[in-house]
């Protein structure tokens, strides 16, 4: 320190007289910013300084619109704008100036005005677009730094839709003479890749030349695209693993320039990313896993100098060697490496060594019995991060028998933690943990017990207060209410709960928080008439006492109240059914119940007004009473109707009365921007949209009845919209959530949760092989042998010979604590006693819904309806409005109305019945008709076995195969009729196990994609329970056929159907989802499944004249221009391509001139996207225009993997 | 990907900060309070590693920094980045700017905002590590300063204003990042303890 003083103090005179020197003005600009800071470092308070900067501000602003003001004064103002910005000061009117001088400024003005652009905008920016015309100039000027600051620019902040108008150029750059420019432009192309992937397809070859570039530091760049794209889909890149490999082994091997090396390191952070390339390409993989072996092996060896960054460079290389193929040799190595980081002194590598153990445990759980010690020594380590990792190790050895340990370390660090996000973060693993193991074990002072269980979440509820996920108060209210097996089980512990809640209350509740005093509430009302020896009325008058204080939320004042209302009847009126210890208190509950009621039913809050006035009505009703809030497990008996069957009559008398069908927000939506488009362009009214669509809404109406308004109700809407629609809409909403009908979602069964084994529990460790275990250098002091004793109670079970039981990855869903119970069965006998009454909609259900999957864009579409390819485009509509008749019938109609309606030519040229049929109720026409429309060859042997969620009506037990057909029918026969006539791809296998196989097609309807999940039983017995989820964020889910099945009989084959929307372009999407199902008396079992789907299967033909596209192109406004691979180029090269496209893409070629030709498609029934392709030097030129940004570009890629692939 | 760095002083005061990813206004200030609180309340002794604060979002990212004399230098990463790597990053950077600088102090950030960000940009971009090689990045600064040389003649004196404003911000702020007599050895490999006992010396 007297050092530094020293030298400032031997320094001041030279620095004072400099002063003097620019005092005189020489830098005036200077010494403006100067002033600045000298003025706010004077300033005491935050008011003073916010007064200072505002009058900066303005003088800034004033001498920014000053005409006089020169670039050079400008560049000054603007590093003053900088400075006003990190303080947090806003000086927006200073942004268009800094675009300016990037513009118009010297180099040197010009960096600083690049520099504040980069500062003070962000990628969205409007402003952003004045930019390219600057940069587009500085990457061709000759001068090697505005080059660079142009790629500088362009890889922090670059508006997405004008990358094609730069990307020639910066490709261009890759084959720059100059290193420093090569780098740049890898990096501003790596910017590209992430911002907008599509457009960067069609150079990833040079993306390849980057990496063999001879400067290390392109090379280096390019690492960054590599992870990334590998990270992406690491199989594609499976063949590159040799170069990195190679490349690794002369980096390690120190064949880099001497400039490279930091601390006679050979550029450690090359090969920090190149080992994270290799863990990702090895992961799964044995082949390409043997292939790094050696130069991991040489990697460790090296890294043996202890500087910090060799330690970085270890610690990569045990990752990689735990995630790739397991080699034992370095398994051993990286252990010792693990092994050197946890017992550094250096506390940043005990940091990452406790990291790389929890990376690691899962795998090799003895590596954490090793280091026992160490562990129980950073449980109390004083800083804050270590025990946070600690806590996060233990987490992942969690086992029933140290639960409770583990559980009570972190509620220790909880209660001293006052950081939020730790709080949250633990708050979900302790939950997590306490619902997980099972209370009923045989040594119950360590184990989990009722007691235990319920002090625990308590704990979680007063600590985690507001902050914790929502979702933890109501998994543990679930739980509590689902129960498990055992009914006496469940009542101790929901009576142990009432217990001890009554008790916090009756102490001190205060300090609760809401969500604890809501779970609370809820359960004293459900269950605090289980405990006999508690009064009613004292429960009652305790959440009374809540209602009173002011403290108390308004929700949690309305949870209070039901539960208030649900006790009224066992205090007041409930004695014919209560009959309990609280005889006494009767009378005097139901004065308290009618005294809070009286109270509340003036109140302001109109929720708790509300419900006072209907706790009046109960009280006084003890009939009313018991229906509307039925005491002990009404749950089961729960029954939603999700069809809203009872409102059929009010919706038929609506539509009857003008009322315009239903439709759902995402086709509002969809229509009101087609309605957009139409306003701008009349001409587009051609567009065979509005009909199709209206099909769209009679299949989502919940009723047949509005089929028959389907056109008319359609018209209504758009006159009904032309006046103010938008408000009637929003009340439709509300009944209808985002993802439909809401209640529906409540009534999805849980699936069938495998329950939480303890697969053979070994022995306890016992103390003495403990501390065998630890170093030999440990004192057994008093203090160690408590940390030894710490040790057997949190290692406990975590011996090699177990180490299977460990809990598995923790992403993976966690198992519950109790085994749900099936409430299939429940509904299944409900609706075969019922069955009757609403078969339509429960033979709906019967259907299940799927995913399915695809390789690429191009697998083979079965083109069904030829005479939807254009040539002829009257023809076509024809054929268009008819293919829509078999799509009609919705959920519950019924199936042959279909058929009567399809072609009597059709019917007539039926085929006799194979021999298959014979067993069947289904009737052969209805099949047969369909077959011959379709142009693939006939399946040999129909047996169709299944038929359309629309027979389900008069069938409601699926057909079955005759038992005695061993092989499996051929796929189309199982597509349900009115798909059977559409565009389809085959059949391909998704997932199986020994029991059932899934198979899924996809189909192309008009106006959305179905998917059809085929699921056939192979085994001899039948499966029972079969559901189906599936999910995908990205699509529209426009309506799905079933998603259970009671029982799946043996050897047969159901199918279930699943329609899908685009809305936003998607280059692909992933559908996943699972298939569960339960053996006969046997464990049930979970299929995955996730597909890909591309764009490709959401595209339709658009069919319009060359004067109608003419049109239409020039009111889009979206536009890309890409070159592409020319196909054939010494035949007819425009024509091939074209076609190639047409038949993989299903686009519609409307005409061709010369080298030119002009193609058209659609989103579904959404947006258009014309093309206008040209033959020009080789290559294809596309021009691609639509009115939705993203859609040209997606589209793009699938037209360069189409051309690719042939 | 490195999401922001951040420099502040002991005090709080933003040095500089560059963000990667796009926050509103008031949400970048919210995050440096947010930081400096994180960061300021750590003892020396403890590691360099932080979870991040719930608005960069939350246990996902990590906070990797150093400080230095007056100065916290604080990386914010996501978990792509190797802890340690980052660490010495810190320091190749602060390094570079104690080339650049001749014993770069507090004033030097202050005043020199756009150049501090120039080197910056020449290590990271657009949240990627570009450059790790000090003699490459102090090439490419030079070539520019020589640039402002040729432009601006007159007051191209070096690094001047830090003499401008002595009077004002006390020694404090002059306190050289680096410790004067240390060199950096381009050939004794240093022990990271030596070096942070060269780093902490307020």
């Amino acid at each position: 320190m007297s050092d530094v003083v020293e030298k400032t103090l031997t320094a001041l005179p030279g620095l004072l007289s400099l002063d003097l020197q620019t005092g005189a003005g020489k830098l005036s600009s200077t010494s403006k910013l100067g002033n600045l800071i000298r003025g706010i470092t004077e300033l005491t308070s935050k008011h003073d300084e916010e007064k200072l900067i505002k009058r900066e501000l303005a003088a800034i602003k004033e001498q920014v619109s000053s005409p006089n003001t020169t670039m050079r004064q400008m560049k000054e103002i603007m590093v003053r704008s900088i400075y006003c910005e990190m303080l947090g000061y806003e000086a927006d009117f200073s942004y268009i100036h800094a675009i300016k001088l990037a513009q118009q400024g010297s180099v040197l003005e010009k960096r600083v005005g690049y520099l504040a652009v980069s500062l003070f905008l962000n990628e969205n920016h409007e402003l952003l677009l004045l930019l390219v015309n600057t940069v587009l100039k500085d990457l061709q000027s000759t001068n090697l730094i505005e080059v660079c600051m142009a790629l500088t620019v362009v890889s922090q902040i670059f508006p997405r839709d004008m990358i094609p108008a730069i990307l020639p150029l910066v490709e261009e750059k890759l084959n720059h003479p100059k290193e420093i420019i090569r780098r740049k432009a890898v990096q501003a192309l790596h910017k590209f890749y992430l911002i907008a992937p599509n457009q960067v397809q069609h150079i990833h070859s040079k993306f390849r030349k980057a990496l063999c570039d001879k400067d290390p530091g392109v090379m280096a760049a390019s690492l960054h695209i590599y992870l990334q794209m590998i990270k992406e889909s690491a199989d594609s890149y499976r063949d590159l693993a040799g170069s990195f490999v190679t490349i690794l082994k002369q980096v390690v091997g120190g064949k880099l320039p001497v400039d490279y090396n930091y601390h006679s390191v050979p550029a450690p952070w090359v090969q920090i990313q190149l080992l994270r390339i290799l863990a990702l390409l090895g992961k799964d993989d044995q082949s390409t896993s043997e292939l790094m072996y050696d130069v991991l092996d040489e990697s460790i060896r090296r890294a043996e100098i202890s500087h910090n960054i060799t330690y970085a460079i270890l610690f990569e290389c045990v990752k990689t060697i735990y995630t790739i193929h397991p080699k034992e040799e370095l398994l051993e190595k990286a252990a010792k490496c693990i092994g050197n980081f946890v017992l550094s002194p250096k506390i940043n590598l005990k940091y990452l060594g406790l990291k790389a153990l929890t990376y690691v445990v899962q795998q090799d759980a003895n590596l954490a019995l090793q280091h026992q010690m160490t562990i129980i020594e950073c449980l109390d380590h004083s800083d804050i991060i270590i025990k946070r990792e600690t806590l996060e190790l233990l987490f992942r050895i969690t086992n029933a028998q140290n639960v409770t340990v583990i559980v009570e370390k972190m509620l220790d660090f909880l209660r001293l933690c006052h950081e939020d996000y730790a709080i949250i973060d633990l708050v979900a693993k302790v939950a997590e943990l306490a619902e997980k193991y099972p209370f009923r074990t045989p040594c119950p002072h360590l184990t989990p017990n009722n007691r235990w269980f319920i002090e625990t979440m308590s704990t979680i509820f007063t600590v985690g207060g507001e902050l914790m996920q929502p979702d933890i108060p109501s998994n543990f209210l679930r739980l509590l209410a689902e129960g498990s097996d055992s009914l006496e089980d469940d009542r101790q512990l929901r009576m142990y709960a009432v217990d001890s809640y009554v008790s916090l209350l009756q102490t001190n509740p205060t300090k609760l928080p809401q969500r604890f005093l809501q779970v609370i509430s809820w359960v004293l009302g459900e269950y605090s008439h289980l405990v006999d020896d508690l009064s009613p009325c004292l429960v009652i008058e305790l959440l009374v006492r809540l209602l009173e204080r002011p403290d108390v939320a308004s929700d949690t004042r309305s949870w209070v109240m039901t539960a208030v209302g649900k006790l009224s009847a066992g205090a007041g009126v409930g004695k014919l059914s209560a009959g309990t210890g609280a005889g006494g208190g009767t009378g005097e509950g139901a004065g308290l119940v009618q005294r809070v009621a009286q109270q509340h039913s003036s109140s302001l809050d109109t929720q708790l007004r509300q419900q006072a006035l209907e706790l009046q009505l109960l009280s006084q009703d003890p009939e009313l009473h018991a229906r509307v809030l039925p005491r002990g497990d009404a749950w089961g008996s729960l029954e939603v109707d999700s069809s809203l069957s009872f409102l059929d009559g009010f919706v038929s008398e609506a539509l009857a009365s003008g009322a315009a069908p239903y439709k759902p927000p995402h086709q509002r939506q969809e229509e009101l921007r087609q309605e957009k488009a139409l306003s701008l362009e009349p001409y587009a009214l051609s567009l065979p949209i509005s009909l199709s669509s209206c099909s769209i809404a009679d299949r989502q109406s919940p009723t047949l009845l509005s089929i028959s308004s389907g056109l008319s109700g359609n018209s209504a809407e758009l006159a009904h919209r032309a006046g103010s629609g938008s408000l009637k809409l929003e009340g439709v909403k509300r009944v209808w959530g985002k993802d439909g009908y809401l209640p529906h979602q409540r009534e999805v069964p849980e699936e069938p949760s495998v329950p939480q084994e303890d697969s053979a529990p070994a022995p306890p460790t016992f103390p003495q092989q403990s501390s065998a275990l630890t170093p030999p250098s440990a004192d057994p002091s008093e203090e160690d042998r408590d940390k030894q004793q710490l040790a057997s109670s949190l290692f406990v079970g975590l011996s090699s010979n177990n180490s299977t039981c460990l809990m598995g990855k923790p992403e993976a869903p966690a198992p519950q604590r109790f085994r749900r119970k099936h409430k299939n069965t429940d509904s299944a006998s409900a609706s075969s006693s019922s069955d009757s009454s609403h078969s339509p909609h429960d033979a709906a259900n019967h259907f299940l819904y799927s995913s399915l999957l695809e390789e690429g864009p191009a697998s083979p579409i079965m083109l069904t309806q030829n005479s939807l390819a254009p040539s002829n485009r009257t023809e076509a509509n024809g054929t268009h409005t008819r293919g829509d008749a078999p799509v009609l019938p919705t959920a519950n109609g019924v199936a042959d109305v279909g058929d009567r309606e399809a072609p009597p030519s059709l019917t007539t040229a039926n085929e006799a019945p194979s021999p298959g049929v014979g067993g069947h109720r289904d009737p052969p026409l209805l099949m047969g008709g369909m077959e011959l429309v379709q142009p693939c060859p006939p399946p040999p042997a129909p047996t169709a076995s299944t038929q359309s969620s629309a027979e389900g009506a008069d069938t409601p037990q699926l057909p079955e195969l005759p038992p005695e057909s061993d092989h499996l029918p051929p796929e189309s026969d199982h597509l349900p009729p009115e798909l059977r006539n559409l565009p389809h791809s085959d059949m391909s296998p998704l997932a199986s196990d020994q029991s059932l196989s899934l198979s899924c097609c996809r189909v192309h309807r008009e106006d959305a994609l179905v998917l059809v999940l085929q699921m056939s039983n192979a085994c001899g017995a039948a499966l029972l329970d079969v559901s189906v989820e599936l999910q995908c964020h990205e699509l529209k889910v426009a309506s799905l056929r079933g998603n259970a099945l009671e029982s799946l009989p043996a050897q047969s084959v159901r199918v279930c159907w699943y329609t899908l929307l685009m809305e936003a372009p998607h280059t692909h999407v992933m559908v996943t989802g699972s298939v569960s199902y339960r053996e006969e008396s046997g464990p049930s079992h979970t299929l995955e499944i996730s597909s890909k789907l591309s764009l490709a299967d959401f595209l339709r033909p658009l069919v319009l004249s060359t004067e109608e596209y003419g049109k239409l192109w020039l009111s889009l406004s979206q536009d890309v221009k890409q070159n592409l691979k020319l196909l054939d180029p010494d035949g007819d090269p425009l024509c091939s391509s074209l076609s190639v496209l047409k038949d993989k893409l299903q686009l519609h070629v409307v005409d061709i001139i010369g080298s030119e030709g002009i193609v058209a498609c659609k989103l579904l029934q959404g947006a258009p996207c014309l093309l206008h392709c040209r033959v020009h030097a080789g290559a294809l030129a596309v021009w691609l225009r639509s009115p939705v940004p993203g859609l040209p570009d997606c589209l793009l890629y699938h037209l360069q993997r189409a051309l690719q692939e042939r | 990907m490195i999401k922001a760095i951040l420099i502040f002083n002991n005090h709080g005061k933003p040095r500089l900060s560059k963000f990667y990813e796009h926050y509103s206004e008031d949400t970048e200030q919210q995050i440096i309070r947010e930081t400096f609180h994180l960061v300021s309340k750590r003892d020396e002794n403890v590691c360099n590693f932080l979870e991040g604060g719930i608005l960069i979002g939350g246990s996902d990212n990590k906070l990797i920094y150093r400080h230095y004399a007056t100065l916290y230098f604080v990386f914010c990463v996501d978990s792509s980045e190797s802890e340690l790597g980052i660490l010495d990053l810190i320091q190749v950077f602060v390094e570079t700017l104690d080339k650049c600088f001749e014993n770069v102090c507090e004033l030097d950030l202050i005043f020199h905002v756009d150049k501090v960000h120039n080197i910056l940009g020449e290590m990271v971009m657009g949240g990627m590590v570009l450059e790790t090689n000090m003699n490459e990045i102090i090439t490419q600064v030079d070539s520019q300063n020589k640039m402002e040389k040729s432009e601006y003649p007159v007051t191209a004196q070096g690094f001047i204003p830090r003499a401008s404003c002595s009077k004002l911000a006390g020694l404090m702020l002059k306190e050289p990042l680096l410790s004067v007599s240390y060199v950096w050895p381009s050939v004794i490999p240093v022990t990271f303890e030596q070096l942070s006992s060269h780093i902490y010396i307020n």
